[in-house]
């Protein structure tokens, strides 16, 4: 399984991540040998085996519908790169 | 006599009871160690000196009624995954440089409740993803035991402080061997708990069905009296297990007397080094002596594949978790771009380092449209399988006894170019995180490097789910037999 630098390009807009020209070549022969090694899963016969997404036997957990105290604003905002009033601040997502 | 630094939390916590000392004394002197050797060692990413002396002096007044528990004005390091409230919290990644919590961690409130005194944070690697403390953004961490070799990671900073005698204890986290290795690595205990034991309320996310938090300490009883701290349900973790956590000190014993032991063949690897082999299997005779009823020829074929389950399984985890770092809540934010888009990609093209960026390009790809039964369900699948024959193995053993790394400590730079081999020094201890065990590294002898490095060397044992009582017997009889944890590096 061998990645172009194409494919590199797209997974890395898929996960937003800016990428530089230099790091496309590196990441596309690094990435392509870790997917060869997942190749070995192939032998394993999961045939009728459910697959586990965690280990706990517990699905479904719910807490009581009670509201508790939650972080006042300031709080919550002190660590915002910008704020205006008790907002995060955001470029514009939709174009004008 | 062992010096004040190189105490065990328990011999520290008696000479307190006793009156020997103070806490106040106790964190001054952990301080004067750390000024004396972190600007080598880089353990630290940040101290929190003024505070500490605060709750030694509060820890200092419940002693002196007589009140307080084993950890009471105990100086503890804690690793910079677990967020603390008021104080920086970076992950080791300069996407949150600035990033001051607003609230404690479970682990944090329940320590603070049994007398944290809380000299600092320390070095990882980036988001808990390394297996050397190399890929943190504020620079690597050396092994006490031999400057320019790794401690070990994704834990690094947390290691090296107990093994240097900087703190009595600490906290890591263990995704799929981030605890265990470095303790191996370092010459020190560190445990990693049943998947659900431990709240990961307050834990920054990495793989959330594998990440655990557990201690680091210089014997096995330490171990267990952090992890009781630690453990129990909270209903802020919706994977926290509503399970009573017995009383460990009850378990513990000096025999292995009607023990069943196996050792599972797959876990000395092909290229594991001779002499690790050696003082592993040297332990394991020795639980022989203590009594226990040793099978050599387990098979547990299935955890080969462990490692390529682990690397589609934690990076799919990782690239939805990582997603919540686009500069718009809190840490670095890129904005000089021409859109939204282009200061989300630009903020993450800046503020993440490689093997992050690797990792999210590879979850990425293992969710993406058309090749998510391939990869990421495949991977669910074998993870069942792997379980299932941990669990037949239980049925015939009461722990399983292996290595926790293949090598000893290697030199800074050594694995860096070639990230599969990197992967590899988990080989060992990431089944352990697929099926959701406890397991605990335990010193077990040294190995002389090439240059003549004299470097630790370490045993695991792994124990069926909720079973940490009988994996902490066997590991405190083992150590009680033997004098490795009590030696330190000459510092």
């Amino acid at each position: 399984m061998s990645l172009t630098p194409e494919q590199v390009r797209h997974i890395a807009r898929l996960a937003r991540l800016g990428i530089e020209d230099a790091q496309v070549e590196r990441f596309a022969g690094q990435l392509s040998e870790i997917l060869d090694y997942f190749e070995r899963l192939r032998q394993v016969d999961t045939k009728d085996v459910p697959p586990t997404a965690h280990t706990l036997p517990m699905h479904n957990v719910f807490r009581g519908d009670e509201p508790v105290p939650s972080l006042e604003p300031d709080q919550t905002l002190a660590n915002a790169p910008q704020r205006q009033g008790d907002l995060f601040r955001v470029r514009a997502v939709l174009d004008e | 006599m062992t010096e004040l630094h190189y105490l065990t939390l328990t011999d520290a916590a008696e000479a307190l009871r006793r009156r020997e000392t103070s806490s106040a004394e106790l964190t001054r002197a952990a301080f004067r160690r750390i000024h004396a050797l972190d600007g080598e060692i880089n353990a630290f990413l940040k101290l929190t000196e003024e505070a500490a002396m605060e709750q030694a002096g509060r820890a200092d007044e419940l002693l002196a009624r007589g009140e307080g528990g084993p950890l009471t004005g105990i100086p503890a390091a804690i690793k910079d995954v677990i967020v603390t409230q008021g104080v920086r919290t970076t992950a080791g990644s300069k996407i949150l440089d600035t990033f001051i919590p607003p609230y404690d961690a479970n682990v944090i409130t329940l320590l603070k409740e049994a007398g944290l005194v809380m000299t600092g944070k320390t070095n990882m690697d980036e988001f808990a993803m390394g297996s050397s403390g190399e890929n943190s953004a504020y620079g690597p961490t050396h092994n006490p035991w031999a400057h320019g070799r790794v401690p070990g990671g994704s834990s690094s900073g947390s290691a090296a402080a107990v093994a240097a005698g900087m703190s009595y204890y600490a906290l890591g986290s263990d995704t799929g061997g981030s605890i265990r290795q470095p303790a191996a690595l370092t010459g020190v205990v560190g445990m990693k708990p049943t998947y659900g034991r431990v709240s990961r309320y307050g834990l920054i996310a990495f793989g959330s069905s594998l990440d655990q938090i557990g201690p680091f300490s210089r014997s096995v009883l330490d171990a267990a009296l952090v992890f009781q701290a630690i453990s129990g349900y909270d209903a802020r973790d919706s994977t926290s297990a509503p399970m009573e956590v017995p009383d460990i000190r009850k378990a513990l014993g000096r025999d292995l007397k009607g023990l069943r032991i196996g050792v599972p063949q797959e876990y000395f690897v092909e290229g594991m080094d001779p002499a690790v082999r050696e003082a592993v299997t040297n332990a394991i005779n020795q639980m022989r002596s203590l009594g226990a009823e040793i099978d050599w020829e387990v098979s547990l074929p299935s955890s080969s594949h462990a490692l390529a389950v682990y690397y589609i399984i934690a990076p799919s985890e990782a690239s939805a978790n990582l997603a919540r770092y686009d500069g718009v809540k809190y840490g670095y934010a890129y904005q000089d771009g021409a859109s939204m888009w282009e200061n989300m990609e630009k903020t993450r093209q800046y503020g993440f380092g490689e093997e992050v960026k690797r990792r999210i390009m590879i979850g990425t790809y293992a969710l993406s449209a058309g090749y998510y039964d391939a990869y990421y369900l495949k991977a669910q699948k074998v993870r069942t399988v792997i379980r299932r024959e941990f669990d037949e193995a239980f049925e015939k053993y009461d722990v399983l006894v292996a290595p926790v790394s293949p090598t000893t400590a290697f030199k800074i730079g050594e694995k860096m170019d070639d990230p599969l081999q990197m992967y590899l020094s988990d080989v060992c201890t990431i089944p352990v995180n697929i099926a959701g065990l406890p397991g605990i590294s335990v010193p077990c002898g040294f190995a002389t490097s090439d240059d003549g490095a004299r470097l630790p060397v370490a045993l695991q044992i792994l124990a069926k789910p909720f079973d940490e009582a009988t994996m902490f017997r066997v590991a405190y009889a083992y150590e009680q037999s033997t004098d490795w944890h009590r030696q330190h590096p000459a510092l």
